[in-house]
């Protein structure tokens, strides 16, 4: 081998190891997805959630939201899949222009694929009927806002709960399979 | 003027921001979220606070200038500055546009012309507070000094 390809050899699978390491430094890490057309709101969510330890992507639309999860129908080449990372949460402002937090709700538990995902919903209008509506079509959360630390915290409490349930879950499925295969 | 007496005059200030409600809790919230990872962080906010509300001001003024007043138009307007107004805790503001929006749903002309002419009044005022607030921060922080937010206490 030349000189040439060994040192590349060990550039890129030094390259890769910082890769693990990054990506299993950040497996608890909370990915928020957060919604809002105000840039002002956008940018106090960020810092919100950013605080409370969570990675966080913001958009300022619901269409932008869908495009960043891939339900837009638009066909993607296969294999970008590190370009978007897995969204653990979706926070979403309820009056947005085009396309409410509702419809965005809506298209969400239509999916298949995002279903599960838990999407909590901002107003600023602490109107029962709507929160109603809110809860009812599978929303986690309603915070009437402005969002405060303690509104984040809540979340962030729910999603660390809901993670130690998931494993708990697996833990508890692996042990049934062991008893069952002969 | 030496780092105590700046932050001594600085916690006066922002008291008197809260006491003639200019400013909410929301406020504070934003302060805690400011450390030494995001320094800026208030600044920031309420820099695009500013822009975000001129830009609103100014879409107000013309839309009423119309012979036929759209006031959905008005209104989406005036609900986007009462959001950011809360978010900021510019408590004036965001009541002037409580206020505003009862007139658009009267479909009230005068009322909205009226209640425009306080929103400027409102929201230039607390711009004026808080770019003092923010200069009296820079001085202190220029000085070697910090920013005593644990002196309030509410």
């Amino acid at each position: 081998m030349s000189r040439n390809s060994v040192a590349s050899m060990r550039w890129r699978s030094e390259m890769i190891d910082d890769m693990i390491l990054s990506l299993s430094g950040d497996q608890d890490d909370v990915h928020v997805l957060a919604v809002d057309d105000s840039l002002v709101d956008r940018k106090v969510i960020e810092r919100l959630l950013k605080i409370s330890s969570c990675k966080v992507t913001a958009v300022d639309s619901g269409i932008r939201a869908l495009e960043f999860l891939g339900l837009d129908g638009e066909k993607r080449t296969s294999g970008d899949g590190l370009d978007s990372l897995k969204v653990d949460l979706i926070i979403t402002d309820y009056c947005m222009p085009e396309m409410t937090g509702y419809e965005l709700l809506k298209k969400i538990k239509q999916s298949s694929t995002f279903r599960e995902i838990p999407v909590v919903i901002m107003s600023s209008e602490n109107i029962m009927a709507r929160i109603d509506r809110c809860l009812e079509e599978g929303a986690e959360d309603f915070i009437v806002k402005p969002v405060k630390l303690s509104d984040v915290k809540r979340i962030r409490d729910y999603m660390a709960t809901r993670d130690i349930r998931a494993r708990k879950d697996e833990e508890g499925s692996n042990f049934n399979k062991r008893e069952v295969t002969p | 003027m030496e780092v105590g007496q700046m932050q001594r005059t600085w916690v006066e200030y922002i008291k008197s921001l809260f006491r003639e409600g200019f400013l909410d809790s929301q406020f504070s919230q934003l302060q805690l979220l400011q450390d030494e990872s995001n320094p800026d962080f208030v600044v920031e906010v309420v820099t695009l606070f500013f822009q975000d509300s001129e830009r609103l001001l100014n879409d107000l003024t013309r839309v009423l200038e119309f012979p036929n007043v759209d006031f959905k138009k008005v209104d989406a307007h005036v609900h986007q500055l009462k959001g950011s107004s809360s978010s900021i805790g510019a408590q004036r503001v965001k009541n002037s546009c409580i206020r505003f929006r009862m007139f658009c749903e009267e479909r009230n002309i005068d009322g909205c012309l009226k209640c425009l002419q306080q929103l400027k009044e409102e929201y230039y005022t607390v711009k004026n507070r808080l770019e003092a607030l923010i200069r009296l921060e820079q001085q202190i922080v220029a000085a070697g000094g910090s920013i005593p937010i644990e002196e309030l206490t509410f």
